[in-house]
């Protein structure tokens, strides 16, 4: 797990490389070499802030893959207490690709602990893991499961966080024969009317469909380097351009960004991460999104049930 | 619809067969467990962590807060409708397994506290004929629900029943609908129902209120289905895999949403309770 880093990380990685091993080597503090860690630390954070600078959307989309990007349970672990997660769509299996349960939100400035039902599209760490949650991709039992849920926290009257990760909808032969098509519409359905608050934010990749069944939020807030796209850019590259090298190009023209996406005006709100990305800092990266979610519950507890329905149904009949 | 006969029941279901003693056999690992240890262990076989079935006021002794439980509904009584009879009189049934077990019916009902949180409640007994719901069982869990609708608390139920009671024909049946009646009319309100399944949940009870919680909870390793295993295989004329209908092939096919053990159910359930019931 140790090198896994994106072409262009590659000189930043390089510079921290040399910075941890001057550090271990210092272990009696000499002065000088303590100067030379400081230049080397100054003259990575010049670097980073150079590469992000100029950061195009390609480079982008690699980051919303990035492996060691935080998915759904890092950020459950970090802003949440006393998760309770709850399994199965009570017709076929437990879907493990979309996780689900209820909590605390972590203490925000009031002090009011917040119960909120979190839910998500969960990716998997090692090639095991990776294989249980299924890369992410849910079958028509994720998206049944989220229904479920979805109506509990309305019955309670429980707001609703959900966090989307995933590269889409699992394609393939089981998922149609149980109707994907038909669970992930029901399951914008639903979403749409519950009466309960509804934050939904784009923590890595939005992949169309898959991705939206749980983005139909009151409020739709996407991480810096998180994307959002009806199709990924390599299957644009490749149905369109009909070349897949054009990859990049593809990127670019999709519009898939949060910035693109904000300036759109298909998204309320980007959440801004740690230099370098939500990988290298992933405390903030979390506590930047706690506060984000906090912000705009606090606002949708002022309407009531009915209100948060017309504003989710009129706020997606203006597309 | 009661997959298990009281005889062969007997042959199988652990506590029943065992001779008073000091001793009993684990029926699941055949350990021989000091029975003192295996009180203190909740009934649970410290070699394989099979959960033995055990009797209402137990289970109640071991979720509510201490001397907060108080029984509802003990005004009524099982009776013999269809003046029914099989190699022994019903009637005769319910006296024996009645004086075997102190209870009047396989189910009792109430309210208590977990933590101090209020909630109403029913636990079935496998014990008296099978934990088998008739019309009264089916009505203590109605009233349970109705009860919590009017009080406004939440509701669990822990099953432990080998289904619909045929020495009540028919009328064993309609209990199915008709506490799936009240949970539909409990559901209006933002209340949380706790379903809890231990070994065996079967047949007209899995098939009725027993699958409706918002949250199902399982005890390790119960059989929990509709038809009876031996009925399967009957039918299909094929041996069942391994771990075929208990809890966690149950879990794997979504039809639960977690299995805990017998110790951690109190603190559970109070966990669940205090983040479900948004006053
Ligand atoms: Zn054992």
């Amino acid at each position: 797990m140790a090198f896994q880093y994106l072409d262009f990380e590659k000189p930043i990685i390089e510079l921290e490389q040399r910075i941890e091993e001057l550090k271990t080597f210092n272990l009696s503090n000499v002065a000088n070499v303590g100067d030379e860690i400081k230049n080397l630390e100054l003259k990575r954070n010049r670097l980073v802030k150079d590469i992000f600078e100029k950061i195009n959307n390609w480079e982008i989309t690699q980051l919303s893959r990035h492996p060691l990007r935080p998915y759904t349970m890092d950020y459950i672990e970090l802003i949440t207490d006393d998760f309770i997660e709850l399994h199965g769509d009570r017709g076929f299996m437990d879907d493990k690709s979309i996780i689900g349960g209820f909590c605390f939100l972590k203490d925000g400035e009031t002090g009011k602990r917040q119960k909120v039902l979190i839910i998500g599209h969960q990716k998997g760490r090692n090639t095991k893991d990776k294989m249980c949650r299924n890369f992410g991709m849910p079958h028509p039992e994720g998206y049944r499961k989220a229904q479920r849920l979805f109506k509990l926290a309305d019955r309670y009257k429980i707001p609703i966080v959900s966090l989307v990760d995933t590269p889409g909808a699992y394609p393939g032969i089981g998922a149609e024969e149980r109707g994907q098509a038909e669970a992930i519409a029901t399951t914008i359905d639903v979403l749409l009317n519950v009466s309960v608050p509804v934050v939904s934010i784009i923590i890595g990749e939005g992949g169309s469909g898959g991705a939206l069944a749980l983005a139909a939020g009151n409020r739709v807030l996407m991480m810096e380097y998180s994307t959002y796209s009806v199709i990924s850019p390599e299957g644009c590259a490749s149905i369109l351009y009909k070349d897949t090298s054009k990859t990049e190009e593809a990127a670019n023209s999709l519009k898939i960004t949060a910035r693109d996406l904000f300036g759109l005006k298909v998204i309320d709100e980007i959440i801004s991460e740690p230099l370098g990305g939500a990988h290298k800092n992933k405390a903030e990266a979390a506590s930047n999104l706690k506060n984000s979610i906090i912000g705009n519950l606090e606002d949708l507890a002022r309407k009531d049930g009915e209100s948060l329905r017309t504003d989710r149904i009129n706020k997606f009949r203006n597309f | 619809m009661l997959l298990f006969n009281s005889k062969k029941g007997k042959k199988e279901q652990g506590k029943l067969t065992i001779p008073e003693g000091l001793w009993i056999k684990c029926i699941s690992c055949n350990e021989i467990i000091y029975k003192k240890e295996l009180e203190r262990n909740l009934d649970v076989c410290p070699k394989c962590n099979y959960h033995f079935r055990i009797s209402a006021q137990r289970r109640a002794g071991i979720i509510f807060d201490e001397g907060s439980f108080k029984r509802l509904f003990e005004d009524i009584f099982p009776e013999d409708i269809l003046s029914f009879s099989d190699t022994k009189k019903y009637k005769d049934r319910l006296k024996e397994d009645s004086e075997k077990t102190g209870l009047v019916e396989s189910v009792i009902s109430g309210e208590g506290l977990i933590d101090n949180i209020r909630v109403a409640c029913s636990i079935f007994d496998f014990n008296f004929m099978g934990g088998s719901m008739g019309r009264v069982a089916g009505e203590k869990v109605a009233k349970t629900f109705e009860y919590a609708t009017m009080e406004r608390m939440p509701v669990i139920i822990f099953a432990s029943s080998g289904g619909a009671r045929m020495q009540e024909g028919i009328f064993s049946l309609m209990q199915m609908a008709e506490t799936v009646a009240m949970i539909s009319e409990y559901k209006k309100i933002s209340l949380p129902y706790i379903s809890v399944l231990s070994d065996p949940t079967m047949g007209g009870v899995s098939a009725s209120f027993a699958s409706l919680g918002d949250i199902i909870i399982a005890e390790p390793k119960a059989l929990i289905g509709f038809a009876g295993p031996r009925v399967i295989e009957k039918t299909i004329h094929q041996n069942l895999p391994e771990g075929f209908q208990r809890s966690e092939f149950l879990l794997e096919h979504g039809m639960i949403d977690m299995i805990v053990e017998r110790k951690d159910i109190k603190n559970t359930l109070r966990d669940l309770l205090s983040i479900l019931i948004n006053e």
